[in-house]
């Protein structure tokens, strides 16, 4: 079976429209918008140029062998997303809707942001087009996240800080569901993940697909062979699909996707979709969610913002039950080792998000062994992350060491 | 057939329309939001829409958010819904449909939910994110159980679209007064008027206006031109300031409203 490319609104018996009469008119707009979109070169060559000139594309792919003797010797490449502008994969989608909403003649846009990557990358594109642009950003993301708050607001965005529900990214997205449905004439919704209704999954892939369209030829260019497995972090899941998608039909390639366990999965602070929901509507879609046994929604928790989501894209939802992917969840305190590994042993200071994949990839590695070939998504840099990571090490004040052992002597610990 | 239609019909055939007041199960507790119910029938309401609260409504204002918010911290169970209607039905005598987002019914099983819905005396469904177009499994449990079944029509529809509505629609239409969410507006939209016309040309129903109506101007206002209004966020603001009391005084004034005395 072909899986690449599936259009939606379905991923099986995933995905739809459980949305307000009210936006499917808008929905609608932006569909057929895309759909044109899609197939005009004027359009593709628009965006590959500003992938060129602006983000920097196509970004590398670093292979990290001091990390990887921690992993069971298994060869690692990373995909460097962290070294787009702005600082992350989300930048490759927000060029596509912002060049839409130039197309369908609004002015205006919004976005949901958790780590508040989504919202920097969103802010920066209206800049770049000015476009009025809002960010809803939940108030403990807007703690956690200051200085990406100031990064928005610096890019002339306003930002506003929900204060309802759990306060965090599902939250932020409910207030701008709500801001989308009073001015839908004027205003685009920038949605920032795989998720949401119809056209959201099957367009902000097929802008994130540009990554894996990338590692693809270069890990070929490599290494000469394709990877037994490639990794990433699962929120949303957006920078997962886009390294996935590639892949989907190469039948030999593994795909693992990891979320976020919290303070573990058997506790009730964990941000572990596929490993503790089950099917719902959540956000316009039928997906894996975290739930009560009356449909509510659980409060989800991560030390990183942009995984603490108690849903995840309907294609993911998908692609677990076809068993074409596996997803496993790794704890903060996982990702919290694995990201001052990578930084001790590359040089290279990963987002928690993407920390989370690289916890993963330690354990899949050894499974693999030293023949197994891995790529693995850095979907973002870890300077946004400098306060929870300085504090979490206890590393703020002058003088202090990062506190725990270092990478060799916990090269041999079993996990 | 639907006796929430009747009622509509009947405050048609009288030059009136019909009122209907939207409160939230278990705000501020179970027993004061069938007191407030109660009162709401009590008053000259024609019809009870009881809102389902849930931790992600979408399509609702602050006022309603933050009650729902209060009800779910205090316990509230879906299952209370089933409960409050019973209660409310062995009091007094209108039709009581549910409001739920899509969720909560999903989880608890469509077919299930009918039933339960159905023997509770429950009226019918309204769902206000659930288009037509993803509700083949609740169409086919509402024909089973005879429910009515409300979905909205916007001012963003198209004719086609209005078209799926009304068709699919069993008791009325909820007539989207504006864009927008819910909460007390100033000035009910000129485009619930538009719309209401244009539904009027698509096919015979019933259409109820909701979003925005507060006062027995803008229910008077409505009724000249609509079949029903629908009042939300301004009972639930009474309710809150002066629980079951204002509540009553409220409904009464916007009786009031309605060109018909009762």
């Amino acid at each position: 079976m072909n899986l690449r490319a599936a259009p939606g609104p379905y991923f099986g018996e995933y995905g739809g429209r459980f949305v307000p009469e009210s936006l499917i008119a808008a929905l609608d707009e932006l569909s057929d918008a895309y759909e044109l979109a899609k197939t005009d070169p004027t359009f593709q060559e628009e965006l590959n140029e500003l992938h060129r000139s602006f983000t920097g594309r196509p970004s590398l792919i670093t292979e990290v062998p001091r990390f990887a003797k921690h992993a069971g010797g298994a060869r690692i490449f990373l995909k460097r997303e962290d070294l787009n502008h702005t600082g992350s994969h989300k930048i490759n989608n927000v060029l596509g809707q912002a060049l839409l909403t130039k197309r369908i003649g609004k002015t205006r846009v919004i976005a949901e942001t958790g780590a508040g990557q989504h919202g920097v990358a969103t802010a920066t594109a209206a800049a770049l087009f000015d476009l009025d642009c809002v960010v809803y950003m939940g108030e403990v993301d807007t703690e956690r996240q200051a200085l990406n708050v100031a990064r928005m607001r610096l890019l002339g965005a306003e930002v506003i800080a929900v204060k309802t529900g759990s306060r965090t990214l599902k939250d932020a997205i409910n207030e701008a569901m709500r801001d989308w449905v009073t001015n839908v004439e004027t205003t685009n919704y920038i949605f920032g993940t795989v998720a949401g209704p119809h056209p959201f999954p099957a367009m902000v892939r097929d802008f994130q697909a540009v990554i894996g369209n990338e590692a693809r030829s270069q890990i070929l260019e490599a290494t000469g062979r394709l990877p037994d497995a490639v990794a990433a972090c699962v929120g949303g899941g957006s920078n997962a699909i886009g390294i996935f998608d590639a892949f989907l039909d190469d039948e030999s390639v593994a795909l693992y996707g990891y979320e976020a366990a919290g303070e573990g999965v058997d506790t009730p602070k964990h941000a572990a979709t596929m490993t503790r929901g089950r099917p719902g509507v959540l956000h316009g879609a039928r997906s894996y969610l975290l739930q009560n046994e009356d449909g509510q929604t659980i409060e989800s928790h991560s030390i990183s913002a942009g995984l603490d989501y108690p849903g995840v894209g309907p294609e993911h939802s998908w692609l677990k039950d076809l068993k074409r992917a596996t997803y496993l969840p790794i704890t903060d305190a996982q990702a919290m080792d694995a990201l001052r590994l990578l930084s001790r042993t590359e040089g290279i200071i990963p987002a928690i998000e993407s920390a989370h994949a690289l916890a993963g990839v330690i354990d899949l590695g050894r499974e693999l062994g030293p023949d197994g070939l891995i790529l693995v998504n850095l979907s973002g840099r870890g300077d946004k992350d400098m306060d929870s990571v300085g504090a979490y090490f206890d590393i703020l004040d002058a003088g202090a060491d990062a506190s725990g052992p270092t990478p060799a002597d916990s090269a041999g610990e079993a996990r | 057939m639907s006796r929430t239609a009747d009622v509509l019909a009947a405050r048609k055939a009288q030059g009136s329309g019909a009122l209907i007041g939207y409160l939230p199960v278990g705000y501020p507790d179970l027993s004061t939001s069938i007191e407030a119910a109660v009162a709401l029938v009590e008053n000259g309401f024609d019809a009870v829409e009881l809102g389902i609260p849930y931790s992600d409504p979408g399509m609702d204002g602050p006022t309603i958010q933050r009650a729902t918010e209060i009800s779910l911290a205090g316990g509230f169970r879906l299952a209370d819904t089933f409960d409050a209607i019973e209660a409310i039905n062995a009091r007094v005598d209108a039709p009581i449909l549910v409001m739920s987002y899509w969720n909560p019914v999903l989880q608890y099983g469509v077919d299930r939910f009918a039933d339960r819905l159905a023997s509770a005396g429950g009226a019918g469904l309204i769902t206000p994110d659930l288009v037509p177009d993803e509700a083949a499994e609740w169409i086919a449990a509402s024909e089973r159980t005879g429910l009515d079944r409300v979905f909205l029509a916007a001012p963003s529809s198209t004719d086609a679209r209005l078209q799926q509505v009304v068709t699919a629609s069993v008791g009325f239409v909820y007539t989207v007064s504006t864009m927008g969410i819910t909460g007390v507006r100033g000035d009910v939209d000129q485009a619930a008027r538009t719309l209401v016309a244009r539904l009027r040309d698509t096919g015979e129903s019933f259409n109820c206006v909701g979003l925005g109506i507060s006062t027995a101007d803008q229910v008077r206002e409505v009724l000249s031109y609509a079949d029903g209004a629908i009042v939300g966020s301004a009972l639930v603001n009474a309710l809150t300031d002066g629980g079951v009391p204002a509540l009553a005084e409220l409904a009464r004034e916007l009786a009031r409203g309605a060109a018909v005395e009762r």
